[in-house]
């Protein structure tokens, strides 16, 4: 499934919404939850999952071609973890 | 950096802001955003999510593990998992967000 058929699916449920609204519910909740990302707050979501940040440590990498050392910053990634009924549901449970 | 946990309400609050719906309403669309989502990861499907990121499932054999304090093997049954992948729009907000 693609963001177009989630949109598209919600669209059907709600024939009294226009379609652009549905889009930019979409998309809003989508982006709220970067948003959260990037100033470094927590997206849980019960049942569903939880988004968060974790912190990678500054460390000297090497270029693999090269054999050449090279310093890697600190930075940000983004992570997801599954929430439990979503897990359970996943496995029949 | 932030330390804030947003819920449900957070991202149906937003919805409300944004396109002018009743709260009840905003709430119910978030949940059903939610569920089609998860619903089609039960069934196995990739969920591709453009700008995003995206969720697949991925198939974990059975193997043996070993209870860490006792030592006994337990057998572990095979299972789905879910992996998500941000996209790199995702990856470069978060890091350009959370940089000191």
């Amino acid at each position: 499934m693609i963001r177009s058929e989630l949109i598209q699916k919600i669209a059907d449920e709600n024939p009294h919404l226009y379609q652009r609204d549905v889009e930019r519910i979409v998309n809003t909740i989508f982006d709220e939850i970067t948003d959260a990302m990037a100033r470094g707050d927590r997206v849980e979501l019960r049942g569903f999952g939880a988004f968060s940040v974790k912190k990678r440590d500054a460390r000297v990498g090497r270029n693999p071609r090269t054999g050449e050392s090279v310093d890697v910053e600190e930075k940000h990634v983004p992570f997801f973890k599954t929430g439990k009924l979503l897990r359970d549901r996943m496995n029949g449970k | 950096m932030g330390d804030k946990t947003l819920t449900r309400m957070d991202l149906s609050e937003a919805v409300f802001r944004e396109v002018g719906l009743s709260r009840n309403e905003s709430a119910q669309l978030v949940e059903s955003v939610l569920q089609h989502i998860s619903d089609a990861l039960v069934e196995g499907e990739q969920v591709k999510i453009s700008s995003f990121g995206t969720f697949s499932v991925r198939e974990k054999a059975a193997r043996v593990g070993r209870n860490p304090k006792t030592g006994e093997e337990v057998p572990i049954q095979p299972r789905r998992v879910l992996t998500f992948r941000p996209s790199h729009l995702m990856k470069e907000r978060v890091a350009d967000g959370n940089k000191r």
